[in-house]
Parts: C-alpha cells; sequence; structure tokens
C-alpha cells in the first residue's frame, strides 16, 4: 500500500494529473504461424510511471513492446500511444511518435561498423539533426559519462563487453531524451555492482524527465528499485499486477517464485 | 478441376510483389530529404576501390587469354591482323561487362547481402528505424547508388585492361606496336558502341545493389539466414544480370546497329 502512495504521489507532484495513461493497450492478439505468443494483453502505462513487466524467457514480453513501436503488427485489440492507435499511423506520423520513444534492445543493437561515439552521433544528426559538432560532443560525453563509459568512446563495438555494449545501446536511446522508455532486459548479464548503477540511471532519467518507462527484466533488485507498480506475464497475458511488496506477499505460487 | 496454385508459386509472386514494393521505397527514398553523402562516399569507397585488383586482373586475363586462344584460328584464315579489333569488339561489347558484372555479383551483392542480413539480424536495422532514423535511406540508397556508379567505372577500367592484356598476348608471338595495335582495336569501334555498353552496366550496378539490399533487408531471423541472404543474393543478381543483358543485347540490335 504505502509503494502504491508513494507512486499516486510522485504523479501528483509531477502533471498534476495523477492517471494519464500515455500507453494504453486492450485485449492485444498476436501469433506467429500457429504459435500463439500474446493471447489478451490489456494494460495501461501512466505518466511518470515506472513499470516493471516480470514474465518467464519466451512468455511474450519483448514481442509485446515490439508492438507498441509498430515493429510488429498486432492480429487483434488496440494499442494507443499518447491516445493514437499505432497500427494506423502514416509514416510520417509514426517516425515523429517514435523519435518520442526509447528502446533498448535486449541484444543491445549497437551499429557495429561504426564507433561508439559514432552510434551516439547517429540518433543526434539523423533524428534531431543537430549539427554543431560541440555541441554533439558535449551531450556525447555528457550521456558516456552517465553510463561510466566516457573511455570506449573511440572504440568499436567489438572490442566491448557484452555489458558494456548494453550500457552504451542505453546511452544511445537515453541521448534523445524520450518520453516513453522500453527497457528490454536493461540489466540482464551485468554485475550486481553496475546493476545496480543501471537501475538508478532509470530512476534518475524518470526523476529528472518525467520519462515514462516499461521496464521488462528478471532481475529483482532492478525491479526492487525502480518499480512503481509491477504487472505479470504468463502465457500472453497479465496473471498480477501491484507494487513490488504487494506481489512479494501475495499468495500467488507463480508470482512468488519471482521473488525468490 | 480447381485446382490451387502450388505453394511454392504462392510464395514466388508474394516475393515478386515485396520487391515490387521494397523498389518503391528505395526510389522515394533517395528523393527524400537529409541525403547521405558520406555514406555514399564511403560506400563507393569500399564497392569500387576494393573491387579494383579483382576486376583488374580478371580483366587483364581476359583479353589476354581470348587473343591467344583466337589467334591460332584467325591466322588460319589469313584474318590474323584482325585479332585486335575482335577481341576490342568482343571485350566492349560483350564480355567486358557481362563478366564483370557476374563477378561483381560475386563479391558486392554477397558482401552487401551478409552484411544488411547481420545487422537485421542483430536488430541494428530495427534500432535505426524505431529510433525515428530512416534506414532505407542509410543503408539501401547508399549502397545501389553506389553501385549504380561504380560498375561502370569498374567495366571501362576491366574493358581497358583487357585490350592492354591482348596487346601483351599478341607481343608474344610477334612484335606489334601499341601504336597500331590500339588504331586497329579502336578502328572497329565506334562511339555507338559504347553507349549501349555503358549503358547495361548501370542496369547491372542496379541490380547488383538493389538484389544485395533486398535479400538482406528481408532476412530471416536467426544467424543461418546471415548465410541465406548472401547466397541468394548472388544467385538472383547473376540471374538478373543474364536477363538484363539478353534484352540489353535485343534493343541495342533494334535500335543502334539497324
Ligand atoms: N519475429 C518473430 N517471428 C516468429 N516468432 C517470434 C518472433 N518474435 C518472437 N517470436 C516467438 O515469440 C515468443 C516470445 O518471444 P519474446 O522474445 O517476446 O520472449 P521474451 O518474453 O522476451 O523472452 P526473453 O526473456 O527470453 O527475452 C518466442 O517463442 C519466440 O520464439
Ligand atoms: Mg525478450
Amino acid at each position: 500500500m504505502d509503494t502504491n502512495n508513494k507512486y499516486e504521489q510522485v504523479a501528483d507532484q509531477k502533471t498534476g494529473n495523477a492517471k494519464e495513461a500515455v500507453v494504453s493497450i486492450s485485449h492485444l492478439k498476436k501469433s506467429f504461424g500457429t504459435k500463439e505468443v500474446l493471447t489478451d494483453v490489456s494494460m495501461e502505462l501512466n505518466r511518470g510511471e515506472n513499470l516493471v513487466v516480470l514474465g518467464k524467457s519466451g512468455s511474450g514480453k519483448s514481442v509485446s513492446i515490439k508492438c507498441m513501436v509498430g515493429l510488429l503488427t498486432q492480429d487483434e485489440g488496440s494499442l494507443k500511444i499518447f491516445g493514437d492507435e499505432v497500427s494506423e499511423l502514416k509514416e510520417d506520423a509514426l517516425k515523429a511518435m517514435r523519435i518520442k520513444i526509447g528502446f533498448l534492445f535486449q541484444s543491445g543493437a549497437l551499429y557495429d561498423s561504426m564507433t561508439v561515439k559514432e552510434n551516439l552521433e547517429f540518433p543526434l544528426t539523423r533524428v534531431l539533426k543537430l549539427s554543431d559538432k560541440d555541441d554533439i560532443q558535449h551531450r556525447i560525453e555528457e550521456m558516456l559519462e552517465g553510463v561510466g563509459l566516457l573511455d570506449a568512446i573511440d572504440k568499436m563495438p567489438s572490442d566491448l563487453s557484452g555489458g558494456m555494449r548494453k550500457r552504451i545501446g542505453l546511452a544511445r536511446t537515453l541521448i534523445l531524451k524520450p518520453e516513453i522508455m522500453l527497457y528490454d532486459e536493461p540489466t540482464t548479464g551485468l554485475d550486481p555492482i553496475t546493476s545496480r548503477e543501471i537501475s538508478e540511471l532509470i530512476l534518475q532519467m524518470q526523476q529528472k524527465y518525467h520519462t515514462s518507462s516499461i521496464i521488462i527484466t528478471h532481475d529483482m533488485a532492478c525491479a526492487k528499485i525502480t518499480a512503481d507498480r509491477i504487472l505479470v506475464l504468463s502465457k500472453g497475458a497479465f496473471i498480477a499486477e501491484g507494487s513490488y511488496e504487494d506481489l512479494e506477499n501475495g499468495p500467488d505460487e507463480l508470482v512468488q517464485s519471482f521473488f525468490k | 478441376m480447381t485446382r490451387s496454385v502450388p505453394a511454392t508459386w504462392n510464395k514466388q509472386f508474394i516475393a515478386a510483389g515485396d520487391q515490387v514494393v521494397f523498389m518503391g521505397t528505395f526510389f522515394r527514398n533517395i528523393f527524400r530529404r537529409g541525403f547521405e553523402w558520406n555514406e555514399l562516399l564511403r560506400q563507393c569507397y569500399i564497392i569500387g576501390y576494393k573491387s579494383l585488383s579483382l576486376v583488374g586482373i580478371t580483366g587483364f586475363i581476359l583479353g589476354f587469354v581470348l587473343t591467344l586462344q583466337s589467334a591460332p584460328t584467325m591466322k588460319a584464315f589469313g584474318a590474323e591482323s584482325f585479332v585486335p579489333s575482335m577481341v576490342a569488339i568482343s571485350i566492349i561489347r560483350e564480355i567486358g561487362p557481362v563478366i564483370i558484372a557476374l563477378i561483381c555479383a560475386g563479391k558486392i551483392a554477397s558482401s552487401i547481402g551478409a552484411e544488411l542480413g547481420s545487422m537485421k539480424v542483430s536488430e541494428q536495422i530495427d534500432a535505426m528505424e524505431v529510433s525515428g532514423a530512416n534506414p532505407i535511406q542509410y543503408l539501401v540508397v547508399t549502397r545501389v547508388l553506389a553501385c549504380i556508379v561504380m560498375i561502370p567505372i569498374l567495366t571501362l577500367m576491366a574493358d581497358a585492361l583487357a585490350l592492354a592484356g591482348g596487346f601483351t598476348a599478341s607481343n608474344i608471338s610477334n612484335k606489334i606496336s601499341a601504336v597500331l595495335y590500339f588504331n586497329k582495336s579502336f578502328a572497329a569501334l565506334s562511339f555507338v558502341d559504347l553507349i549501349p555498353a555503358v549503358g547495361k552496366t548501370i542496369f547491372f550496378g542496379f541490380a547488383i545493389g538493389f538484389v544485395g539490399c533486398y535479400k538482406g533487408y528481408n532476412s530471416d531471423r536467426g544467424t543461418e539466414s546471415v548465410g541465406v541472404a548472401a547466397n541468394s543474393a548472388v544467385v538472383s543478381a547473376s540471374l538478373w544480370i543474364i536477363l538484363l543483358d539478353a534484352i540489353a543485347v535485343q534493343l541495342t540490335s533494334v535500335f543502334a546497329y539497324s
């Protein structure tokens, strides 16, 4: 209950409007061939909120957030972002919407023909169309400092460790200061110390830029730090919802098993 | 009596339709704002400069071998003095463009297919798209245009080296001065020969770049699909080159030599 109150206060302070949904999904269905991945997904992401999604591997977490940015199209159901139905957006409108959304890929998805610096430069010059060299350099350095990898600025992605790549991927996404962030397993494969730093970075983004985030994770420490609210995905639908404490002490065994 | 179209046909039609749509997207994106000049230059460098030695050696040997092989036969007919012009005509009109395009299909289409395929598999293309950047403009337009620019240049260079190869081969059996050799070569050629010859290499370049990009950009998930993309890029680019050449030869004989 406490955490719920905390969340409502936070939302109140920031927007003066407790529950303004920036993402709302209802009865979403998605299958690949005969394989039903999402059967009935409904949820809302409120402005300024950190929403953690838990779920077993292969339960369709990545698929659901890929639908949100239009990389995949749902078979049935409605998916609205800022009130617009994503699957009905025209090319330019979709692009405009995507600029407001940051997407951290599970794999990092660094452009491997470019150095770290060029990776971060890419969205600045191509999306924000910045051209001032000093400004670009400044933003890149600031962002790399944020993820603790300033000294990797001239390295190629192939020379980085998995954890470093993930952090660079995070930096490349956050550099556009998105209104909505979709984190696909931001801390998986990282050591506990770095994980903690990343979790705190996510929290910082929320506080500094009022970012609304969906955080997919298996890392309960990360969930504990970042979550205002938690959803549990199983067999293509959400089966539980609540704060970290609610779910930890709840009755459902499947949900419990995430906390052990 | 109601027999459905076999499933494989169905797939072929869908793939053909897909390619047409992709081609439309490509052409639309050429004229979008924010053309990637730097990336185009970089691709020209990669596609052109890095194929120089392969294409150059092939061209030289083509001329060399063609001369060596045809000289004895021509001699039997007492037509030895026509060897330079025969070599020049066959290299510049037909052998040069087609062989060089096929070699480039093997080298360039496969590497484009593999590169874009692995970018697709590792979600780099998705990442570009999701960030609001335009991957077609950055990746596809630049590569296809670079092929359209570089393949004709590579072919012309190979043609020149093939003539040099022919000259070298002629000089093995009996001395012939360079001036005389090239005079004879060019005497048989007119400027009209060059237009369709270069013209078709532009289309070959388009086929190589476009097919490589299409196969890579639309490859499946999973690492093995990178290999599939590279391989099928070479196969269909080669097929396109042969088909385009057949069409070009027909058109040339109708328009240029009638
Ligand atoms: N593009 C696709 N084509 C076909 N099947 C897919 C595709 N994307 C995902 N799937 C399938 O959908 C299911 C859910 O995949 P998803 O990547 O969403 O899992 P996940 O919940 O993110 O798991 P993990 O925690 O391992 O990342 C898997 O069985 C996967 O094989
Ligand atoms: Mg996933």
